[in-house]
């Protein structure tokens, strides 16, 4: 190693494979991923944040994690967005496709998207 | 793209507790569910719960389950992984361990376990593989290294280790900032730094899960030391019964190598520096530094005097630099936030942190790392989750054979060097065993004295010698056959060895009888005086007998009896031949009528 900026370089490769670890993010993104979920598609939308999340650079302030059932099963798949000192968002009917705009419009833009929440159903 | 990881503790308590079949498990369920691409396995260093191991966390929840079996890992899979369902059966749970928390805990650093503690040494393990320098890359590693060689000049990194206010957490306590400038300032064609690994205090683990958990960390701050005081050349002495650290130091020593952290022009700064590891076969004086670098050097390991100290006459008869592995472990992240960071924690004359390797009648038994200045009494019974059975406190030894015992009236002690030595006890390497009222103080000394009788390397005579008399003493004394004059007697060798002795090992031998002695004397002199041994330890002072009125007559304790030594008719109360006894104490465990006792 001869400079500081391999060093950065690597550090910088590595970044997102660790920041899972540290645990307390600002933003929650949960997933809900029973059998309910899963049958609905909810994999692919939770594979789809994890994604986004990251090409978006926003993997240090946002966790993307999964839930059992939420409890309303026609409404799957549900994603809820939690965030300190904001009211919970329960995104509805989630798509990948959904999912790229939530964390671009929400996640990276701040606003909600409120056609896809459930007071909009 | 991965979105969960699955840690799990690859330390040397895990991996006897089946951790790698665990590891195993994991892999083909994740595999078998399709999930090898959302879910990655991670084998990292001691998390500090050994006592709940296999360890495993899943990220990014941070969900902590404890004694996973290999069964339980499809159920994990399935349920949490596949479907986000934690599998509660397995969340370690304070309650069920004695300790209450309010109801919902599952992720690890909620737990009263981890909450008081501070983890500067201990940052890395558990968190990271060992394994990859890039993941140890990624936490900041290597960078204080950078910042060394490129930024400052090796005075100013001395003088920013002085002002952290570390000292060595080996035992001794000295300066680590003074050490090292002892070694700069004596000019020599070679110097040395030499990292003591030879952690051989029962009961101390926590040199072992630093080379597990972050080997890189240990490497980093080698070079460190060697640019500070001008040494291009180091040494860890590490004992060949740490298989797992050996193989993982290593492994990362070749890795430093590949990435040219280690070896020719490190950063472009003109600075060299290699590493090499000497494996100690495990003789307890080996840990004190002469001895150590005798040993290196490739002679049988004995102490040598001091002066000459070792940064001016030390391995190979060069100027040389030794720290401990938690010392070492402590300076990358002194040099990458300031000395303040350090400074910050502790005591006026102890800073920082100190790692504890908690043991004995203690619920979670495991490695804590605690800001200088916590209480014994937070460590046991906050962090340790107190003493089980129902059992009442009596005493902790700290600092292993060398130390002494503290007993419950100073469990509001503050843990400091200074406080621990003003209390006729040590810091030592920060053993930690925690004894409750079924321990003989007597039987404990005679424990920690049998050790250094057997690691007395035979050099000088006051430790050779003195200790073996001291042994027969305390043998005499729980036998039954000591007077008080033997008490007086002891009192005096102790002294003796104390001030005589040629090293560390000698002059500490006594510490553990002259520290119950001051503390329990009075079991002592029941010991001589009254021949009873009051927690009902030592055998020889010791009967068993039936409580007439109690006994029903079932003979479950006849039957249990090994020796034939307890004869009755059914339905009459049986009797216990003290001629045949040999006070195994089976028949006490067997009587449902609490009708036999200790005497």
């Amino acid at each position: 190693m001869k400079s500081l900026a391999e060093l950065a370089a690597i550090k910088e490769k590595m970044q997102n494979k660790v920041v899972l670890r540290e645990g307390s993010s600002d933003i929650r993104v949960v997933v809900g991923m029973a059998t309910c979920g899963i049958a609905a598609g909810a994999r692919p939308v939770l594979n789809a944040f994890v994604e986004e999340v990251n090409n978006a650079g926003l993997a240090d302030k946002v966790t993307v994690t999964q839930t059992g059932c939420i409890g309303i099963c026609q409404f799957e798949p549900v994603v809820e967005i939690y965030e300190a000192g904001k009211d919970k968002v329960t995104y509805v009917k989630m798509s990948p496709e959904k999912a790229k705009e939530v964390v671009e419009k929400h996640l990276k833009g701040g606003s909600v998207i409120a056609d896809y929440t459930i007071s909009n159903i | 793209m991965v979105r969960a990881q699955v840690l799990i503790c690859g330390g040397t308590g895990c991996t006897s507790s089946g951790s790698q079949k665990i590891i195993t498990e994991f892999e083909a369920q994740i595999e078998k569910n399709a999930l090898t691409d959302e879910v990655k396995v991670v084998r990292t260093g001691c998390f500090g719960l050994c006592a709940l191991g296999p360890v495993v966390i899943v990220y990014p929840d941070g969900t902590f389950y404890s004694r996973v079996e290999a069964e339980d890992v499809k159920e994990i899979v399935e349920e949490h992984l596949l479907k986000g369902r934690i599998v509660e059966r397995l969340v370690y749970n304070e309650v069920a361990e004695g300790v209450e928390v309010e109801h919902g805990n599952v992720s690890l650093n909620d737990t009263t376990f981890y909450a008081k503690q501070k983890r500067v040494a201990l940052r890395n393990c558990g968190v990271i593989n060992p394994e990859s320098i890039d993941e140890y890359i990624a936490m900041d590693g290597y960078a204080a290294l950078g910042k060394a060689l490129t930024e400052m000049t090796p005075d100013e990194v001395i003088q920013v280790v002085k002002d952290s206010g570390l000292r060595g957490r080996g035992g001794g306590g000295f300066p680590t900032g003074l050490k090292w400038s002892f070694t700069a300032k004596n000019q020599a064609d070679q110097k040395y730094v030499v990292c003591n690994a030879d952690e051989g205090d029962p009961g101390a683990f926590m040199d072992r899960s630093v080379l597990e958990g972050d080997p890189h960390a240990i490497i980093e701050a080698m070079a460190i030391c060697g640019y500070a005081t001008g040494a291009t050349e180091g040494y860890v002495y590490v004992r060949a019964e740490y298989p797992i650290a050996v193989a993982r130091l290593q492994k990362a020593i070749d890795d430093a190598r590949a990435y040219g952290l280690l070896g020719k022009d490190i950063f472009g700064s003109g600075f060299d520096f290699d590493l090499f590891i000497r494996l100690g076969a495990g003789a307890f004086v080996c840990g004190e530094e002469t001895a150590l670098m005798t040993s290196i050097e490739g002679n049988r390991g004995e102490p040598r005097p001091r002066p000459p100290y070792p940064a001016v006459k030390g391995l190979f008869g060069k100027p040389t630099t030794e720290n401990n592995v938690e010392t070492f472990a402590n300076i990358p992240q002194i040099l990458l936030h300031g000395a303040d960071f350090f400074n910050s924690m502790g005591t006026e004359k102890s800073r920082g942190t100190k790692v504890f390797a908690l043991g004995g009648n203690i619920h979670n038994t495991g490695l804590v790392e605690i800001p200088m200045g916590t209480t014994l009494r937070e460590i046991i019974e906050d962090i340790g989750g107190g003493i089980p059975n129902g059992r009442k406190f009596k005493a902790a030894q700290t600092g292993g054979p060398s130390g002494g015992c503290l007993p419950a009236s100073m469990l509001d002690i503050e843990i400091d060097y200074d406080n621990l030595v003003a209390q006729g006890a040590m810091m030592g390497s920060g053993g930690l065993i925690v004894m409750d009222d079924s321990n003989c103080m007597v039987d404990i000394a005679k424990f920690f004295l049998e050790f250094t009788v057997d690691e007395s390397c035979g050099k000088c005579t006051p430790c050779r010698i003195g200790t073996k008399r001291l042994y027969e003493i305390l043998e005499k004394i729980t036998n039954g056959q000591g007077t008080l004059e033997d008490l007086d007697e002891m009192e005096a060798l102790c002294n003796y060895i104390k001030e005589n002795s040629l090293c560390g090992l000698g002059q500490t031998a006594p510490n553990p009888v002259l520290s119950t002695y001051a503390r329990f004397k009075d079991e002592y002199v029941a010991h001589v005086v009254d021949k009873k041994c009051p927690a009902g330890v030592c055998k020889k002072l010791l009967s068993i007998v039936i409580v007439e009125d109690k006994c029903k007559g079932c003979t479950a304790c006849s039957r249990v009896c090994p020796v034939g030594a307890i004869s009755g008719s059914v339905k009459n109360p049986h009797v216990i031949d003290q001629s045949k006894c040999i006070k195994c104490g089976a028949c006490i465990e067997k009587c449902k009528f609490n009708a036999i006792i200790k005497e």
